[in-house]
């Protein structure tokens, strides 16, 4: 039994640093006021907007989000990429979706087994994790699915690698942010190139930032966990070194992070081609922890951390 | 017999079966001075032969680089060729920009046949007049295409267009087994001796009129003017390059004369 604190604000959940925030509503609060002097409404709008119509009622544009995926962790091992998420989408403060799959392998080579006609599972898939708006990572899986599927029909031998599909995310992020109309998500891009063998892994934030990393986290993850994956990160972990260090980072996530749950995803790409996301299971947690229980300063657990 | 009544537009069909307009558009094609490609396992060569309209003239440029892993060699109308040289180029950076790497060439040529096509069946455009040959080295290797006005683009180990092309086919035809093994220099003087055998009676390949694009695992590169100087003396070693010998290399063989007279 434990208790969370529900103190903080709504902006605590973009997870931004306090600067990044501040720019970020300064920016908003100038471009709205220039917007509202011109033409309002994004691409979306134009179309369903005559001309003359008012211009309160046409601005269609993401200005916050509302089912939000926590962190998402990534690490490289020796022969391939792992990944980690837990399994919730918040609604504010919220645990309203507890089996919402915020990893998944899209793309890779298509092949067929050679007697029965049955598809085999693709090589050399890209892994894509998700924290942020749910419905606008839903959004880019469908897309990305769509352009698999396009690339199928191409029938030519090519498909995208994960670092293709890393650098298209980063364009598609930076212009709907240049259009004031984010895509609310911080992604990870993870698997191994099919004609190299090497491992990759890369993250696309909301404003269209663009960065590789032999670890990588993303929402409060990047707080919590890029230091501990930082200090037990090495080039030739094995398998299960990396996922203990990953379900390590995770469990601290569920002690720490307020919008976390302790049901995770574990998801790994290997060089040989092969892909795996796991089942959600659940982590051991304990809360014996001396500072969880101790009595500071007399006020019992309000006394601080 | 019906040839005048069916040609005047591109999307009236003649009592064969025939686009004429489609047909005229490839005979343009051959007017244009001679291109030759070819391609081992690793490197694709495309050589040209440029023409000069009189003396105090340049030479007209027939190869042009698309991309780090592209290049064209084009025959006809040099003005629809530069056309499609920019768009090619477009696509191809704008390929680079968004997935970070380089488009696929058959991609490229594939998009580009549909071009072609789309242009055969509009009521109010015409055919281009110019026949390409792309050398491309992507990720699944060198690659030589052959595109038409007709927008059929076939894939060849080695091919020749232009006037005067059917020398040059010979030698290719002759040798093109052989290839695969072969160094980027002997690739070279392959498309050198093919060019050769492409130059009319009184002409002869020299750095000015000869061309080479040259594109590998490495990027593509460009030979004109002395860049070919020691290729061109090999050449003139050997005996081959144009004037009175026909010779088409060290082998020999007696194609070269029949071939300029076609």
């Amino acid at each position: 039994m434990h208790t969370t604190f529900h103190t903080q604000s709504d902006n605590a959940r973009f997870s931004c640093s306090p600067l990044e925030k501040f720019t970020t509503r300064l920016l908003y609060l100038f471009l709205s006021v220039i917007m509202s002097l011109s033409l309002p409404g994004g691409p979306a709008a134009h179309s369903k907007m005559a001309v003359g119509a008012p211009s309160a009622s046409a601005l269609q544009r993401t200005r916050r989000p509302m089912v939000t995926g926590s962190s998402v962790l990534g690490i490289k091992y020796a022969g391939g990429v792992m990944l980690a998420s837990d399994t919730l989408c918040s609604y504010g403060s919220m645990a309203k979706f507890k089996d919402a799959r915020r990893i998944t392998a899209i793309g890779g080579r298509e092949s067929f087994d050679a007697t029965s006609g049955a598809p085999l599972p693709p090589s050399h898939p890209t892994l894509l994790g998700g924290g942020g708006e749910y419905s606008d990572y839903q959004a880019i899986v469908d897309m990305l699915r769509s352009d698999a599927t396009a690339e199928y029909c191409a029938d030519d031998g090519h498909f995208q690698s994960p670092e293709e599909t890393w650098s298209y995310l980063r364009a598609v992020m930076y212009q709907r942010r240049n259009k004031m109309n984010p895509l609310w998500n911080d992604l990870i891009v993870a698997g191994c190139d099919p004609t190299t063998k090497v491992p990759f892994l890369g993250s696309v934030d909301k404003i269209g930032t663009a960065y590789t990393d032999d670890v990588m986290a993303t929402g409060f993850g990047s707080y919590i966990a890029v230091p501990i994956m930082r200090e037990r990160f090495r080039a030739d972990m094995e398998e299960g070194e990396a996922r203990a260090l990953l379900e390590d980072c995770m469990r601290v996530l569920f002690y720490r992070d307020c919008r976390a749950l302790n049901r995770i995803v574990i998801a790994k790409a290997t060089a040989d081609g092969g892909c795996l996301v796991s089942e959600p299971y659940e982590l051991e947690t304990s809360w014996d922890a001396k500072s969880f229980v101790s009595d500071k300063a007399g006020l019992g657990t309000d006394g601080g951390w | 017999m019906f040839r005048n009544q069916y040609d005047t537009d591109v999307t009236v069909w003649s009592p064969e079966g025939r686009l004429l307009q489609v047909e005229y558009a490839m005979e343009s094609v051959k007017q244009g001075s001679a291109v030759v490609g070819l391609r081992s396992s690793t490197h694709v060569v495309i050589g040209a032969l440029k023409r000069s309209v009189n003396e105090l003239s340049s030479h007209q440029k027939k190869l042009m680089a698309i991309d780090d892993h592209v290049a064209i060699g084009i025959a006809g109308l040099t003005a629809d060729a530069r056309s499609i040289a920019k768009w090619m180029r477009n696509e191809c950076l704008n390929h680079r920009y968004v997935y970070g790497g380089p488009l696929p060439a058959g991609r490229l040529v594939r998009d580009l046949a549909d071009r072609h096509q789309r242009t055969t069946q509009t009521y109010v455009r015409r055919p281009y007049g110019v026949g390409l040959l792309v050398a491309a080295c992507d990720g699944k290797g060198p690659a030589l295409y052959q595109t038409c006005p007709s927008g059929n683009v076939h894939e060849f180990f080695a091919a020749a267009i232009g006037a005067r092309s059917q020398g040059g086919k010979t030698y290719l035809e002759k040798h093109f087994e052989g290839l695969e093994g072969e160094s980027e220099d002997a690739l070279v003087m392959h498309a050198l001796r093919a060019l050769g055998a492409c130059v009319s009676g009184d002409q002869e390949l020299t750095e000015d009129n000869g061309s080479i694009a040259v594109v590998g695992p490495d990027g593509t590169k460009i030979l004109e003017g002395k860049e070919l100087r020691s290729f061109l003396d090999r050449l003139e070693a050997e005996g081959g390059g144009g004037g009175e010998e026909r010779e088409a290399g060290p082998e020999g063989g007696g194609d070269g004369v029949e071939a300029m007279e076609m």
